[in-house]
């Protein structure tokens, strides 16, 4: 910390040199010097205890579950090293689940992409009620994925033409027959339709983080471009779009580690069914009616692993874009 | 100041303490905590009409209902789940009776109960088939307070009139015939189902109604053997009812699937007697816009289940809950829950009139008096544990996706291997 400048001009803290005191006791030394240190750490101990105890310790403890042969909560549980892990790829039900996951994030992390990009970009070019429409599209935000699954529930139903309710039976009102579908039924990619909900649920908020990227674009850079015969599109595409990377990751991330540890929504559309299965899903069951702990535990650590794929490196890439800032 | 605040946070804390201390309940004789997941409808007024007659013989004991709702006893479950490791067991809790109460059993959570059995007279209240199907290891661990049925076919007589089938179907071929003429001759969805689970219910009861009760049974043994001949005949049938049933189905549940038949869009629906109930609420007509008969080739056979309280190891307030388990496991008791809740005691002594008025409990009432066959409810947890069940629910949900009947018939057998 630096010291505050004197406004006389004349340097002080400096006792002069008649009255240097006596180097203060050892003791008291140390005591000065951890009054620069202990009250900081203190302060952050509580934090760091409780997230050791029941972050950390909580991830140890499940990473011994996982490679243990507890498959009862009764069992005590041998270490057994990865076979649990090997064990979940050789039946039918995982990988099932994990395709869903992977057709579910694909779907959902592109849609919400796209569409939150297109509506910002929509915005920024500035039109008349514009906090109107931002507010409008950030509103699906405040609703839970409990509620917005009830709903999509009902729109999404999957009944063939002459029973058709919801979404179906509009596209039979308007003589679109061919676009009634089974929707999240469909066997294989019934997830992407699963993901529809989510995107209406998360493109505003992206719009939000786009736009506000949209802004921090100087208007200096663009009107340069301008000056140099650049057309409006080529402004975005050439001068914008390259300062968006760090919004573009932020998303990504936000995204992604959501889509992949995705539970409520599918609960409250589809509830258990093998036809809308993902690992949280698989997860619950076989902790909660199974009773399960070891496999429970596998099928955490691989949503664990599948997080931080996505979490690492934007945590590298931020302590190093901080470091070469210099903060 | 500070001096004064201080010693206002330390009371504060003292307050809280002292309220989780007594939220244990700490032993003290004079009351009972009794646990489970009957919240609402005529469960809540069953348990609530069994409270009171309780409370009139008991004024000493002060009953604390621990009712957790939510899910159809999920959330209960996994709440008693925390309770019991933690070693804080309620007095009493519910349970599906059988091979649910396995885990609990198993982990000696649970005291068995064969003097309670004696003392109460209740091996011989109770069906001889029905003490033997709960019994785990030589033991019985819970008192039945009631039996709902879960192989009851549900049918639209209108339309089957319309389609020309002039009696209920009493064997699965003439289901099938049935199904042929409804989706020939009608409009209507031949068979309704539901969600997965309502699927993986209908299974139980073409099992049953192909294989008959003692093979059936059998089938739950651990390490059965499912690739025979005549659970492929099954399946076969099993897969030929499923092509007559309605695409949307995944994303309806039971009470969809029934109200269709009440509703004249489906002609047929095989679920559990708790549709009695639903049709009565949503003012269908008995007779008219449904009727019932037990599910084709089970007639004469009762596929049960049943809610049942227990005496967990260490309750804190034993006696009390011994107390409390004499008036669900009476006559009285039953007669006074089940009319409410809507089901049929699991005594054979319940007087019939008290059902007089709901003709659907008169008839399964007289049925079930009338010494049935028994077989358990795999899906309602009475022949197999969660384990177990669950990987039935999955071999079915699979089906449903790929419709690859050997690969069905391969994980069930599987399933039964990993007991």
């Amino acid at each position: 910390m630096s010291t505050a400048q004197n406004p006389s001009g004349v340097a002080h803290g400096d006792p002069g040199p008649t009255s240097a005191p006596a180097r203060p006791p050892r003791g008291r030394r140390a005591l000065h010097r951890a009054r620069t240190w202990l009250p900081g750490l203190l302060l952050v101990s509580p934090s760091i205890l409780l997230i050791g105890v029941f972050v950390y310790g909580m991830i140890g403890w499940n990473t011994r579950l996982a490679l243990s042969d507890k498959h009862a909560p009764v069992q005590e549980g041998e270490f057994v090293g990865f076979v649990n892990f090997v064990a979940l790829w050789q039946e039918a039900r995982w990988p099932a689940a994990v395709a869903n996951a992977v057709v579910f994030t694909v779907v959902f992390v592109g849609g919400a992409l796209f569409l939150g990009w297109l509506l910002g970009l929509l915005l920024d070019k500035g039109i008349r009620g514009e906090p109107v429409f931002r507010t409008l599209f950030l509103a699906p935000m405040a609703v839970s994925f409990i509620a917005t699954g009830v709903v999509w529930r009902w729109l999404m139903n999957p009944a063939p033409a002459e029973r058709a309710t919801g979404l179906n039976a509009l596209f039979v009102h308007f003589n679109l027959d061919f676009l009634v579908n089974d929707w999240w039924t469909a066997p294989d990619f019934g997830m992407a339709a699963m993901a529809l909900p989510a995107i209406w649920q998360l493109a505003g908020y992206i719009m939000a983080l786009f736009l506000a990227g949209f802004r921090g674009v100087p208007e200096d850079l663009r009107e340069a471009a301008r000056v140099d015969g650049c057309s409006e599109w080529g402004v975005y595409r050439h001068v914008v779009m390259p300062q968006l990377r760090p919004v573009l990751l932020s998303a990504v991330i936000i995204l992604g580690h959501m889509s992949l540890k995705v539970f409520d929504l599918i609960i409250a559309i589809a509830g258990q069914q093998i036809v809308a299965d993902v690992p949280a899903v698989y997860m619950w069951a076989m902790v909660f009616e199974v009773r399960d702990p070891a496999k429970g535990a596998t099928i955490a650590s691989y949503l664990l692993f599948a997080v931080a794929l996505f979490v690492i490196p934007y945590l590298v890439w931020t302590v190093r874009k901080e470091r070469s800032e210099g903060r | 100041m500070r001096a004064r605040r201080w010693s206002v946070a330390a009371g504060a804390l003292g307050l809280v303490l002292m309220a989780s201390g007594c939220g244990d309940g700490g032993g003290d004789g004079d009351q009972v905590e009794v646990f489970s997941w009957w919240t609402g409808g005529g469960e809540e007024a069953g348990l609530n009409a069994l409270i009171e007659r309780f409370e009139e013989d008991n004024p000493d004991i002060e009953f604390v209902n621990a009712a957790v709702a939510g899910g159809s006893g999920t959330n209960a479950q996994a709440v008693l789940e925390g309770r019991l490791q933690s070693q804080d067991p309620p007095d009493s809790f519910q349970g599906h009776a059988g091979a649910e109460l396995q885990d609990y059993i198993e982990a000696g959570y649970l005291a068995p109960m064969d003097d309670f059995f004696d003392e109460q007279g209740l091996q011989d209240a109770l069906p001889d088939q029905l003490v033997e199907q709960i019994t785990y290891d030589g033991s019985v661990y819970s008192v039945p307070v009631n039996i709902h049925r879960s192989n009851v076919m549900w049918f639209n007589p209108t339309l089957l009139e319309e389609a020309g089938v002039d009696a209920p179907p009493e064997t699965l071929d003439e289901l099938l015939d049935a199904l042929e003429a409804v989706a020939e001759e009608t409009d209507a969805i031949p068979m309704a189902v539901g969600a997965q689970w309502t699927v993986s219910h209908l299974l139980e009861s073409v099992l049953l109604g192909s294989l008959g009760g003692d093979t059936y049974n059998s089938l739950w043994e651990p390490g059965a053997d499912w690739n025979t001949s005549e659970v492929a005949d099954a399946l076969s049938t099993f897969e030929q009812i499923m092509e007559h049933t309605q695409e949307e189905s995944a994303a309806e549940d039971w009470q969809e699937a029934a109200r269709r038949v009440s509703d004249g869009e489906a002609a047929f629906n095989i679920m559990g007697d708790w549709a009695a109930g639903y049709f009565e609420e949503v003012g269908a007509l008995p007779g008219q816009d449904y009727d019932w008969a037990a599910s084709p080739g089970t007639d004469g056979t009762y596929m049960w289940l049943s809610d049942s309280f227990t005496l967990p190891a260490g309750a804190p307030n034993e006696e009390a809950a011994l107390t409390w388990l004499e008036l669900v496991a009476s006559q009285e008791g039953q007669d006074l829950f089940n009319p409410l809740k809507g089901s049929i005691p699991a005594r054979e002594d319940a007087d019939p009139e008290r059902y007089a008025d709901n003709p659907y409990l008169e008839s399964a009432l007289e049925e079930w008096q009338s010494e049935p066959e028994l077989a358990g409810s795999f899906w309602h947890g009475v022949t197999v544990g969660n384990r177990w069940k669950n990987d039935v629910d999955t071999a079915v949900g699979l089906y449903l996706g790929d419709g690859d009947a050997e690969a069905f018939n391969d994980a069930l057998h599987q399933a039964a291997q990993s007991e």
